[in-house]
């Protein structure tokens, strides 16, 4: 390996790897990793933007649709800022029920990166069977919400739909067989040599560096850093219920694994406690349409770590500012930590053991000319002439096409 | 002359081979399929796959080497069928043998993965580089023991001869239990060659994209896909031979069944064996190809060496 | 430790039913109340437009054809099935169904229109 010759190998934006977008450039001597250049903004949308241009109503869908897995998360995170603004009172049933979508949602998250873990160490059974289990709270949420992903289940002032009694069951029969499911996959991730053997030691973060580098959710709680809002900073209903805060002292990623399945155990306990507890009551309060002015910062513990949303309003219909940290920024300079003296062969479950979410994270890049240093803006009609002749001066000549397609647009 | 062309071309040479080897593809992705809980592929899918592939363009990289790289897979799938027609199915014979055979079957078996490393290496893109350099590493690590377990049967039966090895067996029937070690230490470095989970480390897909395979697509691809089922298919085939010499050389129709029984059986315990572990990762498959596979292959010959001595003189 | 510590469970496997929904020739059942396709009510529009307003992604265009009389277009290439409109409408004119077999390769197919109907229940003046 002394003499390997070294270079530089493209992890994404387009990788089997890696479900989304996203650019990593890896040096590498041989297998092993020297460093890892990490580039965002692939997967942009301009939601913040977007979400300055509709209603409060309206940004409730828009935000839940920041992520897909963590979609409850965005849209309460949002919601609370909004009626912090607004003063609202939201009555406690409601709460509850946030709390018990909240949980389902990190029960059906959690056990989608089980078997992505799976996957990307080739163990494709045991994706195969996690995600079959998954099937199981997928369609409980289905049921209650409507929806499977993207439940819609928030409005401002409380929730949209109630859990009948019948529901209520079903959720409990649906825990049972989850729960006696994630006791046989703690057994399998605890006990199976080549799961073992391909974790423990890989993707190292000690206590300290969590701590310099600001990584939240299960990565940090793998190092034994004991953050999570919902027992820091409750909202919803955890303040009135009793859980613990999931720690592991391994620091790799096999901590962030059983940090996972035994936060699954936990989300369990919480559900039951909510149901039996479930006050009587309203599930919603009427709310202004018009949200007066205020600006209000809300914390959530998504099922990847901590997820942040500030809102400034401006008295109108329309919020003014909204802002959001999705859990994944937090940890994503983690990664080039983690994976430097590791092997290439560790790269997809090192990226994967923080759950990122890319999409979530994507900010903007503003380019730059390399040569001079300043920013140049440009319209599209010359952006579109520009990429013609640069592809032109390298022997590809689009102007032919480019007029066919131009043909057909007009007409 | 017309005879061994019918033998090498049609029965039980190319067409029935290949039309072998999907079914064996098929038997093993359905068992794999069954094992997860899911429904699993229809029995036609591997020739579907095969056709689709062959319908498509070939496209050569422009920084490769065009002969190389096209050459590499065809000079694969061609060493996988010859190694077959030197391996007897039901009789003790084969359709060719000479002295020496068992290792000339090895080597056949051998040049495919030299071939990946070829075609890898010359398409000259960064993942297939990867992927051809770590076949060639695993090479080292699961050759060792893949022969030793083979031939430590051969030693008990004295020879170096397919044709002499099964008639020893025939002669000695029970005499193969004793080489069940060796069965275990063959079938799961055949993984290795086979580059199945957990030893498909040059084709990890979420590594290094498809390793040596990257590059390849077309009809290119669907010979590497139909050398690797020829390979698994031969492979087993030699397996079955050296390690379950029982029921050759009877009725012609019972015996060609026991055959595809023995092969059916090896590809299923494939299947299975890919089924419960994960991908290791390059240094933890040689660590334990040579500190665990060796070993037991080493003991398995002490044991044939020692057997030898107490049972034939 | 211990290797393939999932050998009883996969073994198992080979004795029951595939998971696996043999989606096309076996149609998914979907919960009851699930947000599938906007079904329109015509007989119960007051032309209020609160949906318009609401929806998201501007996906009803609520049009009217007469007096007191309204007729609803959607888009359902727009549309994301959040259901604000059928919460928001006063009259319950908006409706969610449980149709969720909407793929069309022709996106002229996904704008459904509803056409003023006469309510036999609503007494003519």
């Amino acid at each position: 390996m002394h003499n390997a010759p070294e270079f530089k190998i493209p992890i994404g934006p387009q990788h089997p790897a890696l479900k989304e977008p996203e650019g990593f450039s890896v040096a590498l001597k041989g297998e092993k990793i020297l460093g890892v250049d990490i580039r965002l903004g692939y997967n942009h949308r301009g939601i913040e933007k977007a979400a300055e241009e509709r209603t409060y109503i309206q940004d409730i869908y828009l935000l839940e649709r920041v992520c897909g897995i963590c979609s409850h998360s965005h849209s309460t995170c949002f919601i609370q800022a909004v009626e912090e603004i607004a003063g609202l009172a939201v009555p406690s049933r409601a709460q509850y029920i946030r709390t018990i979508i909240g949980e389902l949602e990190r029960i059906h998250s959690h056990l989608l990166w089980l078997g992505v873990a799976g996957h990307e160490i080739g163990f494709d059974t045991l994706l195969m069977y996690s995600w079959r289990d998954r099937e199981v709270v997928m369609d409980i949420l289905a049921s209650i919400t409507g929806n499977r992903v993207n439940y819609g289940m928030n409005t401002i002032g409380g929730v949209r739909r109630d859990i009948s009694p019948e529901e209520k069951q079903e959720i409990l029969k649906g825990l049972e067989i989850l729960e006696e499911r994630t006791k046989y996959y703690i057994e399998i991730a605890t006990e199976e040599t080549t799961i073992i053997k391909r974790l423990s030691g890989v993707g190292v973060l000690s206590r300290e560096d969590v701590l310099k580098l600001d990584a939240v959710g299960p990565t940090a709680r793998a190092s034994g850093v004991k953050r999570d809002v919902r027992a820091d900073d409750p909202y919803a209903a955890y303040r009135e219920l009793s859980f613990d805060v999931i720690t592991d002292s391994a620091c790799d990623v096999y901590g962030r694994t059983v940090v996972r399945v035994k936060e699954l155990m936990e989300s369990y306990k919480i559900i039951r406690q909510a149901l039996k507890d479930l006050p009587d009551g309203p599930i919603a309060v009427k709310a202004p349409r018009k949200i007066p002015i205020g600006e209000a910062i809300s914390r959530y513990e998504a099922p990847r770590g901590e997820d942040v949303h500030y809102v400034r309003s401006n008295g109108t219909e329309k919020p003014d500012r909204v802002k959001v940290r999705a859990p994944t920024l937090a940890n994503v300079q983690a990664v080039k930590h983690m994976l430097r003296d590791r092997f290439l062969a560790d790269m997809p479950i090192v990226i994967a053991a923080i759950d990122p979410c890319f999409s979530c994270t994507d900010r903007m890049v503003h380019l730059k000319e390399q040569d001079c240093g300043t920013a140049r803006v440009i319209n599209w009609p010359s952006l579109h002439t520009y990429s013609i002749e640069w592809h032109k001066q390298r022997g590809i000549d689009f102007t032919r096409l480019n007029k066919k397609l131009q043909e057909k647009f007009t007409r | 002359m017309f005879e061994s062309l019918f033998y090498i071309i049609v029965f039980p040479g190319m067409i029935f081979l290949i039309a072998f080897a999907l079914i064996a593809e098929f038997i093993d992705r359905k068992i794999y399929a069954r094992l997860q809980n899911r429904v699993g592929p229809p029995w036609f899918q591997p020739l579907a796959d095969f056709i689709k592939l062959a319908g498509k363009e070939d496209i050569v990289p422009a920084d490769s080497n065009a002969r190389m790289f096209k050459v590499a897979p065809i000079f694969a799938l061609a060493s996988a069928i010859t190694a077959f027609l030197y391996i007897p199915l039901w009789k003790t014979e084969a359709l060719f043998s000479f002295r020496g055979d068992i290792i000339v079957v090895l080597y056949l078996l051998t040049v495919p993965t030299l071939a990946f490393f070829i075609g890898g290496w010359y398409s000259t893109s960064l993942y297939s580089r990867i992927g051809s350099v770590r076949s060639l590493t695993q090479l080292f690590a699961y050759e060792v023991p893949l022969f030793m377990g083979i031939l430590s049967s051969a030693l008990l039966a004295d020879t170096w001869s397919l044709k002499e090895l099964s008639e020893f067996y025939m002669a000695h029937p029970w005499f193969w239990m004793f080489n069940l070690p060796g069965f275990g230490v063959a079938l799961v470095s055949l993984l290795g060659k086979l580059e199945k989970v957990p030893f498909d480390i040059p084709e990890a897909e979420t590594e290094i994209v498809a390793g040596g395979f990257t590059e390849y697509g077309g009809r290119l691809l669907g010979f590497l896909r139909m050398t690797l089922d020829v390979e698994m298919v031969a492979a087993s085939a030699l397996l079955a031979l050296v390690f379950f010499p029982f029921g050759l050389n009877i009725n012609p129709v019972l015996g060609f069944g026991i055959f595809i029984i023995k092969i059916l059986f090896i590809v299923s315990l494939i299947a299975l064996l890919r089924t419960v572990v994960a991908r290791l990762r390059i240094d933890q498959m040689i660590n334990f190809c040579w500190k665990f596979l060796v070993p037991v292959a080493l003991l398995q010959l002490l044991l044939n060496l020692i057997l030898k001595g107490l049972l034939l003189k | 430790m211990r290797p393939g510590k999932m050998l009883r469970e996969v073994l198992g496997s080979v004795f029951k039913k595939p998971a696996t929904n043999l989606y096309p020739a076996q149609k998914m059942d979907m919960p009851e109340g699930f947000r599938g396709k906007i079904k329109f009510d015509s007989g119960k529009c007051i032309g209020c437009k609160m949906c318009m307003r609401d929806c998201p992604t501007n996906a009803i265009t609520i049009n009217k054809a007469g007096e007191g009389k309204f007729e609803a277009v959607f888009d359902l290439s727009r549309c994301i099935y959040c259901a604000q409109c059928v919460d928001t409408c006063p009259k319950k004119a908006l409706s969610s169904t449980k149709e969720v077999e909407l793929a069309q390769l022709d996106k002229k197919k996904l704008i459904v229109a509803f056409p003023y109907k006469e309510d036999p229940a609503k007494p003519k003046e």
